[in-house]
């Protein structure tokens, strides 16, 4: 199959930026969608121009690392991480918009990369237990109902790529943040820093930029696990009992 | 800052204060519609003009008026403050977006929604609620007693079909609203559970069906009645 690109090209941080074309032909609709760019970042080099960037890790769906906005929905048009679309889910001819995630906590570093360490400061302000959990038969000593096991890890699975705030029309981290706080809400282990740590948690998703919650369910639409908005409602739920009982003054 | 103003200053302090006065004035709603049905009885507006007596002289009624007026105000102060806050998180938006495939219009547009709510009552509130409190409005007597004749310009407004066309619009929107804000506001204070969030969801359509709807029949009633 042949296609149209139009990919958002940005030296730097500080450059402007714009959308430039490229034509990439015959792709196979067994590629992935990140094997289609490395065709065409090899026509690129080729041609000695700058090839484009982005992200991307493991390329087999659980890292997190690959991001890309494509044809106006965070990871294309599969409910799945960028790495793990196919060509197959597009058309002979079609015309692919790639744009980087858009928000102000998310600053573009180059073309389609863009900087998450956001995500990385909201973890290190509460989303950690402090306790020495032992090796692992320690750990398997707790006892843990299945029910709640599960839906703890239900919610660990969030893999931190953002597309939650990539589709949130106010780039909202709600779904990240909440998942971060549930998956530890839930467990035994997450009891002591409990409180402490969605205030935290929460007040460095604001110092960040991030914007506000407004229900849209936009962020569970698009996330490639799944994660529930019943998680931002459960971290509603902890933040306004953590501020009417905890110690923070 | 204190505990209290850094919790309400945070993004979800703001939204829990968009949530609970939003939840006021669906309660406000059922209130107000309640009483308006009164527009209905066959009397020439004795019960109506009697209840309205009621409503502005009242003790209680005042006071929970004026908290009315209050969940008005932070309602509308709050929107503004967040949408702001919430431009400023994507400053730079997408050439192509297609959001429609996961989420809901109203879901994305409350502000516009209730932009539009708020223009009407605007106008609402200027034609009858200052009518009823500063303006020169005919006296009736009931059984000795005088009584400001409220139903006397409510039924002159509603004999005018442009203005009964723009309260049923106006509905119409306020319908939309509630659509998205009634279930909204219960996950934002935290309430999403299976046991109850289907029933919540259940009962936000149809409330915002019903109560626009019942609002919209009272001006559309009296323009019927003002045919004969």
């Amino acid at each position: 199959m042949n296609l149209t690109l139009k990919i958002w090209r940005q030296k730097n941080n500080s450059d402007k930026g714009a959308f430039k074309e490229y034509k990439v032909e015959h792709i196979s609709k067994d590629m992935s969608f990140l094997e289609m760019l490395d065709v065409l970042n090899e026509q690129l080099a080729n041609k000695g121009e700058d090839p484009v960037h982005f992200d991307h890790d493991c390329r087999e769906g659980i890292c997190g690392m690959c991001s890309l906005y494509i044809n106006g929905k965070p990871h294309g048009p599969e409910q799945t991480t960028t790495c793990q679309l196919h060509m197959r889910s597009f058309q002979d001819g079609e015309v692919v918009t790639i744009e980087p995630w858009r928000a102000t906590a998310f600053p573009v570093l180059k073309d389609l990369v863009v900087n998450r360490s956001a995500f990385d400061r909201i973890i290190q302000a509460g989303g950690y237990v402090s306790v020495n959990t032992g090796g692992v038969p320690d750990a398997n000593e707790i006892p843990i109902p299945k029910k709640i096991a599960d839906e703890a890890f239900d919610s660990a699975t969030c893999i931190g790529c953002g597309a939650c705030v990539a589709a949130c029309k106010n780039a909202s981290a709600m779904l990240f943040v909440s998942a971060k706080v549930s998956q530890l809400a839930l467990l035994p282990q997450g009891q002591v820093e409990r409180k402490e740590r969605v205030e935290r948690m929460v007040s460095q998703m604001d110092a960040e930029g991030f914007g506000a919650c407004s229900n849209t369910g936009a962020c569970e639409a698009e996330c490639p696990k799944g994660i529930s908005v019943t998680n931002i409602a459960r971290m509603n739920r902890e933040y306004f009992s953590a501020v009417v009982t905890s110690d923070n003054i | 800052m204190s505990w209290v103003t850094k919790t309400l200053s945070s993004s979800l302090g703001k939204k829990l204060i968009m949530s609970l006065t939003g939840l006021f004035l669906i309660i406000f709603l059922v209130g107000h519609v309640t009483g308006n049905l009164q527009l209905f009885i066959n009397d020439d507006g004795q019960a109506f003009n009697i209840y309205a007596k009621f409503m502005t002289t009242n003790p209680a009624v005042k006071i929970l008026s004026y908290v009315t007026y209050i969940a008005i105000i932070g309602h509308v102060v709050y929107s503004i403050i967040t949408t702001l806050a919430n431009k400023k998180a994507r400053p730079i938006g997408y050439q192509t977006s297609r959001a429609s495939t996961n989420s809901a219009w109203t879901s994305r547009n409350m502000g516009v929604l209730g932009t539009i709510v708020l223009i009407f009552l605007v106008v609402h509130l200027q034609g009858f609620w200052y009518e009823m409190h500063w303006g020169n409005l005919p006296v009736v007597q009931y059984d000795g007693e005088e009584y400001k004749d409220l139903y006397s310009i409510v039924k002159f407004a509603f004999a005018e079909p442009l203005l009964v066309l723009l309260y049923v619009v106006a509905m119409v929107f306020l319908g939309l609203h509630l659509s998205h804000g009634f279930a909204s506001a219960f996950q934002t204070l935290g309430l999403n559970h299976k046991k109850y969030t289907p029933a919540i969801v259940f009962l936000g359509r149809v409330f915002s069906v019903v109560v626009p709807a019942l609002f919209a029949s009272m001006p559309i009633y009296l323009y019927i009645s003002s045919l004969n």
